[in-house]
């Protein structure tokens, strides 16, 4: 076979692996699009779920995925980027405990979600009793997204030349103030890219929030202390519905869903090249 | 004695009379006393005694891996950065150990400042580069006329008057590695560290940067490590020659070969191994 040949055949390989991914999620999105977009209404967004389709609404899921994402944001944010400067900067290397740390963290990082769910029911739901409330499930899901941010935040950290550093330290900087003043600003850009791609993760998904007993029929808006649903669990339960029209509503329903995904993931992109630093 | 290989530029240097006072009377900066540094146990430099002397400049030459970059690190105390560093054998800093145990190197760096090899302004504006010193010591009177003082001191006052809000990484090399050495002037040190400062520039770029070493020896202690002899020839008033032993196991550890005046190094050097480098059959 010739070379040119080869090159050919490998660039034809790699086309057909883009196609693969492109058409399946092409299929979906024009499937829930076709079935879910003529019922996006305000009627979808203002209104409470019902027993009757044409007065069901997702207003509180879509509500208490809006503060869950917000919660994650407090929470996991700040907590996850702390830990990732304490591992690059801070820690030493060669100490076996930051060894084991950082084996950890990545091991949580591919622990399945619904195990995060068992654990917030004993621990949360029950051992600190909290209860089945909004607050326990954005927890849960701090602790889902923790090692995702904790990895994106190190890669970012890491990212920054130390060159930075060095110039830094020479003109005799502490070490809180080069972290503070040169490696964090030149990192934002990378820890917001990474910080919410994994809260976007976390809001579509289902199985903790079902696990710490997110109830699938609300009427009222959600509360931190109160019970509460969530999109995806939402739309889990239209599906399950026997009337047909709640399967174009769960469409809808996806659609709202990746709507938001959507501006969030917009957010980071955003904040990725307004923050753009090259050195 | 064989100097015809050298480069006609530096012989003229040497004989302008660089390096031709003599230094014995002049107050010595560092006294570097039996000093190795190992990182993790590997021996990088091992042996070095030297004086350096105040408000005058003072190069190391040498191979690669000869340890002159690990040496000037020594200084400013920056080789405690690197993990697993250790150093042993006596830094004096003005009479007082540079290691004592009472000593910051926080403190230490602020006096002594340092230019890298590869110029590495900060992602910032012109102006917070050269503010970002006095800033982190809290030297906030005046930051403007500190800030516009250090850049006139560099030479690069007057290319970017005009654009101080602008990103420094929009310089030109050269100007960037002015941009470090007038960042470095900020804060006020009493010595200046150079590690290769000009290898990373073109030739013009490092004339400028040799005429601005001129120019702040008056006022600085300069140290300035360089693999370019020539360089060493035209600049520096002191000359250390370091070279690498091998070992039979092949280990590499630096060594002071010869230290003196630079004309006298580069003329009539002690040392065999001092000759054939700068007489260029070496390295």
């Amino acid at each position: 076979m010739s070379r040119a040949l080869k090159g050919g055949v490998f660039k034809a390989l790699l086309l057909l692996s883009l196609a693969v991914g492109f058409v399946m999620l092409g299929a979906l999105l024009v499937d829930v699009f076709r079935d879910g977009l003529p019922y996006v209404d305000w009627m979808l967004l203002s209104n409470p779920p019902s027993s009757s389709p044409l007065d069901a609404g997702a207003r509180p899921a879509i509500l208490a995925t809006l503060y869950i994402a917000g919660l994650l944001l407090l929470l996991a944010v700040p907590v996850g980027v702390g830990t990732a400067i304490y591992l690059e900067e801070y820690a030493s290397k060669t100490r076996w405990y930051n060894r084991l740390l950082e084996v950890n963290i990545q091991n949580l990082a591919a622990v399945p979600s619904i195990v995060y769910g068992i654990l917030g029911l004993a621990f949360l739901v029950r051992g600190a009793g909290l209860g089945r409330v909004l607050l326990a499930g954005a927890l849960i899901l701090t602790l889902l997204v923790l090692p995702t941010v904790i990895i994106a935040a190190r890669e970012a950290i890491r990212a920054v030349p130390d060159s930075i550093r060095q110039g830094g330290y020479a003109l005799g900087a502490t070490q809180w103030q080069v972290v503070s003043r040169q490696v964090l600003p030149a990192a934002i850009p990378g820890i917001a890219t990474g910080s919410i791609l994994a809260l976007s993760r976390a809001i579509g998904e289902t199985a903790p929030l079902i696990m710490i007993g997110a109830v699938t029929y609300i009427a009222f808006d959600p509360t931190l202390l109160g019970p509460f649903t969530a999109l995806p669990i939402q739309i889990y339960s239209w599906v399950g519905l026997p009337a047909e029209e709640f399967k174009f509503l769960a469409a809808a329903a996806i659609v709202v869903l990746l709507g938001i995904l959507l501006v969030m993931n917009a957010l980071a992109i955003w904040l990725r090249n307004h923050y753009r630093r090259s050195w | 004695m064989n100097v015809t290989t050298i480069d006609h530029r530096a012989l003229a240097a040497v004989a302008q009379g660089h390096g031709t006072e003599s230094f014995a009377s002049r107050e010595p900066v560092f006294q570097v006393k039996d000093l190795a540094v190992a990182y993790s146990g590997n021996v990088a430099i091992h042996d070095v005694s030297l004086d350096v002397y105040k408000s005058s400049i003072t190069a190391f030459i040498g191979p690669s891996g000869c340890g002159k970059s690990t040496l000037i690190r020594c200084f400013n105390r920056m080789n405690d950065l690197v993990p697993g560093a250790t150093i042993a054998g006596d830094v004096l800093y003005h009479g007082k150990d540079l290691y004592a145990r009472d000593v910051d190197p926080v403190e230490v760096r602020r006096r002594i400042g340092m230019v890298f090899q590869k110029p590495n302004p900060f992602p910032k504006s012109v102006y917070d580069n050269v503010a970002f010193g006095p800033r982190v010591l809290g030297l906030k009177d005046d930051l403007e006329a500190r800030v516009e003082g250090a850049l006139q001191r560099a030479a690069l006052w007057d290319e970017v008057k005009d654009r101080l809000k602008g990103s420094a990484l929009s310089l030109s090399g050269g100007q960037q590695q002015r941009l470090c050495i007038a960042r470095a002037l900020a804060v006020e040190p009493d010595v200046i560290l150079m590690d290769e400062p000009a290898s990373a520039l073109d030739p013009i770029s490092t004339t400028r940067i040799e005429d601005l070493m001129h120019e702040l020896k008056r006022d600085y202690t300069i140290v300035i490590v360089t693999h370019n002899m020539q360089q060493a020839a035209r600049v520096a008033d002191m000359t250390a020659f370091f070279s690498v032993e091998v070992a039979d196991d092949g280990r590499r550890t630096g060594v002071l070969v010869e230290y003196d005046v630079t004309a006298k190094i580069f003329t009539t050097p002690a040392d065999k191994r001092t000759e054939d480098y700068v007489t260029g059959r070496f390295g």
